[in-house]
Order: C-alpha cells, then sequence, then structure tokens
C-alpha cells in the first residue's frame, strides 16, 4: 500500500492532476451544476464543455510550444501568429463577394496557416540557421507580428459574417464542439508523431545537448525549424478558432499575452524549461488547470481581472513543489539530500534536474 | 585584437609630410576595440534616425524636440537601467511593467485616501525593492528559471493592481502637481523633474556597474555563474540584488510615471517589459549576460523614442508601423551581435 501511494506520488503527472482535481471540486461546491452536462440539439452544453470549448485554443498553442521548450528553446511569437492568421483569414473573407462560399472560406483558412508556416519557420531559421538565443529571435516576431497583425487589418476591427467561417470556432460535429475536435485531433498528432515514431526522441536529444546529438548524427537544425514550424502552424489554428469565435479579427487584443498562459500551462504540466524532456499529456493537464481556473473564477463570482492573482499564486506553488532544490530545503529528506548541496557551496553535477544541459563549445 | 598598432605609417624623408600621414594613417586604419562595436552602431543608427528626421521635417531640428524624448520616456530610462542589471546577470524581469502599474495604482489609492507623499513614496519604492527582492530570492535559492518566476511576478503585480482598482483615479496631491508641473527651463528649452531624476538614476548604474564590486560581480556571473562562485564571488547576494535593484527601479519608474501623466490605471505600462528588454538589446547588451554597457541602454530607449517621434512628425503613419520597425532594428542589431561574436571566436 505504501509502496503504490509512493508510486502514485512519484509520478511526474500527479501533482499536476492532483491540483486539477482540487480546482475542479473547489468549483463544484461553488456552483451547483458545474458537472452537469446537458444535451440541447444534439449538441453537449455545460461548464465542463465549456472549458474545452474555451481551453482549445490555448491547447494548440501549448502543443505547439511544448515541443519548442523540448529542444530548449520558447517560442514567444505565438501571441502574435494568431494575431496575424486570424487578420489575414477575416480580411480575405470580409473581402469576398459571398461570404458563405465554402471555396473562399477555404482559401482563406489556407492563407492563414500559410503564412502562420512561414512565419514560424523564421523563427526556426533564426535560432538553427543564424544561432540567435530563442528568446531573442522570437522577440523579434513578437514585436514586429502584432504590428503585421495591424497593417493586415489597417488597424480596424474586420467583422466577419460567414457561416462556414464561424463553423470553425462554434459549430459543433458529432455534438462536439468543432474548436474542441480540431485541437483534440492536432493533439493526437502530434502524440503520435512524438511517441510513436522516434521523433520525439530526436527532439529530447536535441533538447538536452544540440551539439553532441548533431555529432550523434542527428539533424537538430533541421529538428529545430520544424518544431517552430510546428508551433507557427498549431499559432496558426489557434488563431482560426479565435477569430472565428468572436467572429472578428482584432490585430491589437487577439491572442494577447496567450504565450505567457502556454508557456505557463507547458511548465505546470511538468515540461522543463531547460529542454531534452517532454510531455504532452502533462501540457494538456496544465491547459486544463489554467482553463478551470479562468471558468471556476467567473463561476465564484470573484471579479475576472482578480484570475492573474490565481495564477500567480498556482505557478508558483506548483514551481515550488517541483523545484528539487525547494522540497530538499522545505521537505529536508533523505531523498534529495544526496543530490543537493548545502547553501555556499557550489552545485554539484546532480544538483539540478535530470534533464540538466551541459554546455559544449564547437 | 585590434589592428590600431599593427600598422606603422611609411617613412618618408622629408619631416612635415610624414606627420600627415601618418595621423591619416591612424585614422584610416583605427578599429575600435570590439566591445564596443555594438555600442558603436546603435550611437549611429540613432545619428542617421535622427539626421533623417532634421532633413525631412523642418520643425525637426529644435533642441525641445530632443528633450521631448528625454520627457516622455524618463520611467522607461528607469526601468530599462534595473532591466540592464537583470541582463547583464544573464536573467530576465518580465514583471517591470506590472510593477509600473503597481505602484501607480497604490500612490493614486493612498494620495486619494489622504495619506502625505512623504509617506506614500518610501512605500511604494518599498513595495517594488520587496517584490523584486522575493522573486530573486526564489530564482536563486529554489533555482528556478527568471523567466518562470517574473512571469509568475507579472501576474502577481498585475493582479494586485486589479484588486485595488479596476478603473483610472486621478492624483491630486500637491507634491505631484509640482513635480509634474515644474520644469527646468534653459532659455527657450525646458524639462521635467522627471528627467533630471532619471539621469541621477542613469548616472548612479553607470558607476555601479563600471566602477564598484557589486557590478564587476555582475558582469563575472553573466559570464559564467560557476566560474563566479568558484571565484569566491558572492554570487548568491548579487544574483538576489539585481532583482531587488530592477524591482526599486520599477516602481521608481512608476513614480516618474505618476509625475508624467498624474493617475493611476491599472492599464499602464502594459507591454512595458517589452519596451525595456528591446532597449537593453538594441543598446548592444547580449541577453546571455556578461557584455553590454548601460550607455547602450540609454542609447536603445532615445532609439525607440526617436522612431514614435518620427512617426508622430509623419502624422499618416500609424502606431503599427512603429512595432515593425521596432522589430526591424531588433533584427538588425541582433545579426550584428551574432557577427561580432562570431568574429571574436
Amino acid at each position: 500500500m505504501n509502496e503504490l501511494l509512493k508510486r502514485l506520488t512519484g509520478h511526474r503527472l500527479f501533482w499536476p492532476i492532483a491540483i486539477l482535481a482540487l480546482l475542479l471540486i473547489t468549483s463544484a461546491i461553488v456552483s451547483d451544476d458545474f458537472f452537469s452536462i446537458t444535451i440541447r440539439e444534439g449538441a453537449l452544453y455545460g461548464p465542463l464543455i465549456n472549458i474545452l470549448r474555451y481551453g482549445a485554443v490555448l491547447m494548440l498553442v501549448a502543443v505547439g510550444m511544448t515541443l519548442v521548450i523540448a529542444t530548449s528553446g520558447i517560442d514567444l511569437s505565438v501571441g502574435a501568429v494568431v494575431a496575424v492568421s486570424g487578420a489575414l483569414a477575416c480580411f480575405w473573407i470580409s473581402r469576398l463577394d459571398d461570404q458563405n462560399s465554402v471555396g473562399g472560406v477555404l482559401t482563406a483558412v489556407a492563407l492563414a496557416l500559410g503564412l502562420s508556416v512561414v512565419l514560424g519557420a523564421w523563427n526556426g531559421f533564426l535560432v538553427a540557421g543564424v544561432g540567435i538565443q530563442p528568446i531573442v529571435a522570437t522577440l523579434i516576431l513578437l514585436v514586429a507580428g502584432r504590428g503585421l497583425a495591424q497593417l493586415i487589418t489597417e488597424g480596424q476591427i474586420i467583422t466577419v459574417n460567414s457561416a462556414p467561417y464561424a463553423t470553425i470556432g462554434t459549430g459543433y460535429l458529432f455534438a462536439f464542439p468543432v474548436s474542441v475536435i480540431i485541437a483534440a485531433a492536432v493533439t493526437a498528432l502530434a502524440m503520435l508523431l512524438t511517441r510513436r515514431t522516434a521523433l520525439g526522441m530526436l527532439i529530447e536529444a536535441v533538447g538536452g545537448n544540440a551539439e553532441a546529438s548533431r555529432l550523434a548524427g542527428i539533424r537538430a537544425r533541421r529538428i529545430k525549424v520544424l518544431v517552430y514550424t510546428f508551433s507557427g502552424f498549431c499559432a496558426g489554428v489557434a488563431g482560426l478558432i479565435y477569430s472565428s469565435n468572436v467572429r472578428g479579427a482584432d490585430g491589437n487584443n487577439a491572442g494577447l499575452f496567450i504565450e505567457l498562459d502556454a508557456i505557463l500551462a507547458v511548465v505546470i504540466g511538468g515540461t522543463s524549461l531547460a529542454g531534452g524532456r517532454f510531455t504532452l499529456s502533462g501540457t494538456v493537464v496544465g491547459v486544463l488547470m489554467i482553463q478551470s481556473l479562468t471558468t471556476s473564477i467567473y463561476a465564484m463570482g470573484v471579479p475576472p481581472e482578480t484570475s492573474m492573482l490565481f495564477k500567480a499564486l498556482v505557478v508558483t506553488a506548483v514551481c515550488l513543489i517541483q523545484s528539487p532544490a525547494f522540497r530538499a530545503k522545505v521537505f529536508g529528506g533523505r531523498r534529495w539530500a544526496a543530490r543537493t548541496p548545502r547553501a555556499g557551496e557550489p552545485p554539484g553535477p546532480g544538483a539540478r534536474e535530470p534533464g540538466h544541459r551541459v554546455e559544449v563549445r564547437a | 585584437m585590434t589592428l590600431t598598432d599593427s600598422t606603422v605609417a611609411p617613412q618618408t624623408p622629408s619631416g612635415q609630410p610624414r606627420n600627415g600621414t601618418d595621423w591619416w594613417q591612424r585614422v584610416l586604419h583605427y578599429r575600435p576595440p570590439q566591445r564596443y562595436v555594438p555600442l558603436l552602431a546603435t550611437a549611429g543608427v540613432l545619428t542617421t534616425l535622427y539626421l533623417l528626421g532634421r532633413a525631412n521635417y523642418p520643425r525637426f531640428g529644435r533642441p525641445q524636440v530632443v528633450l521631448n524624448i528625454f520627457i516622455d520616456n524618463s520611467f522607461l530610462f528607469v526601468v530599462a537601467v534595473g532591466m540592464t542589471f537583470v541582463i547583464l546577470t544573464g536573467g530576465i524581469d518580465l514583471s517591470v511593467g506590472s510593477v509600473v502599474a503597481l505602484t501607480t495604482v497604490l500612490s493614486a489609492t493612498l494620495l486619494s485616501h489622504g495619506w502625505p507623499a512623504y509617506a506614500v513614496l518610501p512605500l511604494v519604492l518599498a513595495i517594488g525593492a520587496t517584490l523584486g527582492l522575493g522573486m530573486g530570492s526564489i530564482i536563486h535559492y529554489f533555482d528556478i528559471q527568471p523567466f518562470i518566476v517574473t512571469l509568475a511576478g507579472l501576474f502577481l503585480a498585475r493582479g494586485l493592481t486589479y484588486s485595488i482598482s479596476t478603473s483610472s483615479i486621478p492624483i491630486r496631491d500637491p507634491f505631484w502637481t509640482f513635480m509634474s508641473q515644474e520644469r527646468i527651463s534653459f532659455g527657450r528649452q525646458s524639462i521635467t523633474l522627471g528627467v533630471v531624476i532619471a539621469l541621477v538614476v542613469i548616472l548612479v548604474g553607470i558607476f555601479v556597474l563600471g566602477y564598484t564590486r557589486l557590478g564587476r560581480t555582475v558582469y563575472a556571473i553573466g559570464g559564467n555563474e560557476q566560474s563566479a562562485l568558484l571565484m569566491g564571488l558572492p554570487v548568491a547576494r548579487t544574483k538576489v540584488a539585481v532583482y531587488t535593484i530592477s524591482g526599486f527601479c520599477s516602481a521608481l519608474g512608476g513614480v516618474l510615471f505618476t509625475f508624467y501623466l498624474p493617475s493611476g490605471d491599472p492599464l499602464h505600462a502594459v507591454g512595458m517589459e517589452l519596451d525595456a528588454i528591446a532597449a537593453v538589446v538594441i543598446g548592444g547588451t547580449l541577453l546571455t549576460g556578461g557584455s553590454g554597457y548601460l550607455v547602450g541602454t540609454v542609447l536603445g530607449v532615445l532609439t525607440l523614442g526617436l522612431i514614435k517621434t518620427i512617426l508622430n512628425f509623419e502624422g499618416t503613419l500609424t502606431s503599427w508601423w512603429a512595432k515593425i520597425v521596432i522589430g526591424l532594428l531588433l533584427f538588425a542589431f541582433i545579426l550584428l551581435q551574432r557577427l561580432v561574436i562570431a568574429r571574436r571566436r
């Protein structure tokens, strides 16, 4: 029994899932029908479904972000790409003679996704080709991308009135929201590609030590370009869902700060920002945690602006619990004592997490 | 490393022209030390932009235009000084914009409740420094990435701001009115007291980074934290100190913000951390730490300010062009840094 408990709490997804469960139970206590799911006109409704629906945008962005972070990179530009993708799609649709034509909407979607992929590849080129630090490389697009989105919409909020386009964000398929199905499909695709093929292992190798993996015969640069491009693609899809949800493009506010939420979701899920290790299922839990936090705060009747306060507390708590140094200092315990140096001593090689990188300079 | 000494002027029999050629050779073959190359590039861009402005707009040449850049960015100077300290150690502080907003709202609220200025000022500055101290301690002692800790700080400060007030609060305190309206004039030009405070902060920052033990340790940690530790430098104290300095600078920036715009608003300074980081990067400081100058940051803030001024003069160009131009500038400077590093190896 004790052994089982230890294995359970030792699982890397234990703490994220426990906190998610705690959040959901708290919400259920505060608002009565939190777990109720009703079927109206062949579609599912309810607070839980809403969490999934509103979480779809963040889910897509976070899946791309997980793979980027796994290569020990970071993508700050996702929010800007969300804005650009939505802006281009809405701009194209607003110029159509018949906004309800499926062909026109598909062209708009293809254009928006194409541009997002190009922007993602640009990030990948800067990081892998030019060798710029990921934070800085993607900072460029974070600043310039939002300007690009506003350039496309000419600073206006473009509203569209297109039934096929609205389906992406608000439609239902087999009783499930289309946006949730899209997010789930992309997540499943990423999981399959990384866990059923060698791709995941290659990504972790590049994140663990890019130089060593290159010497081992992995095309590290190609892998990096690939993950940034995928992140751009995910952000592009997220931008389509977002703009379709609000039936319009707002270059200023679409996807604002979503990069921070996505990084948060990835870290809460247990992926180390140092790279070399990632868990997509953890990211899914992280996204659900952030989204249910937001939804529960609305349900509790607390002013929504203070949700940031709760987010700060949750992030700090989760990060502290996951930090080996914190566990060693606060809980003491023999398990960590051997791995952590005393204060004032230089940290030994075992002081960091297993994913800790060793610098190799060519 | 430099080529300055390796070139010898050709010897000519006559004395008079030899001095001339010698001097010319020196000028032609002068190569600035490589650590100054990013700084000089920023200064070059700044000068080019200024001359571009002067050539295109007749009223651009008035000295007050330059002084206005200082006035409009006094708070950004102070925030960027703190950010430079953090980035030089190889860290990053995302919380600065939120701390600025928190300071403005807290000051406005306390003042509207009748608190005197001499109590409010130290209190808000102490809160900013304490937030920085807390983040720095978590970063160092629990070994969590600065990015995530200061991200939590961003949410915490902005959330606190919203929980104090969700709307704008005007400031009518006589001290604030004095600080925002008093001007120091030279002839027909004038600056605000906020600019004077910002200049003092910059000078103190340059002194601390260049001429004190703390400053040397900041560069050492940015160069290689392990080596700094093995050299017996006070790594823990210094790392916590830079975040405390950044928190203090953000709070002071918030105070200057309220001198500039006498109100507290939770929507103030959204995204200011990006402006500060951009200014530091454009100023030639490496985001990996260990290399850069505070003077560069000052030039970076001036560059950002000058871009906005030019777009204001143009009138028809709108704010999104500023973002695109700043993005392009960032790209250019980062490429330049890569080239400098590549040549150094």
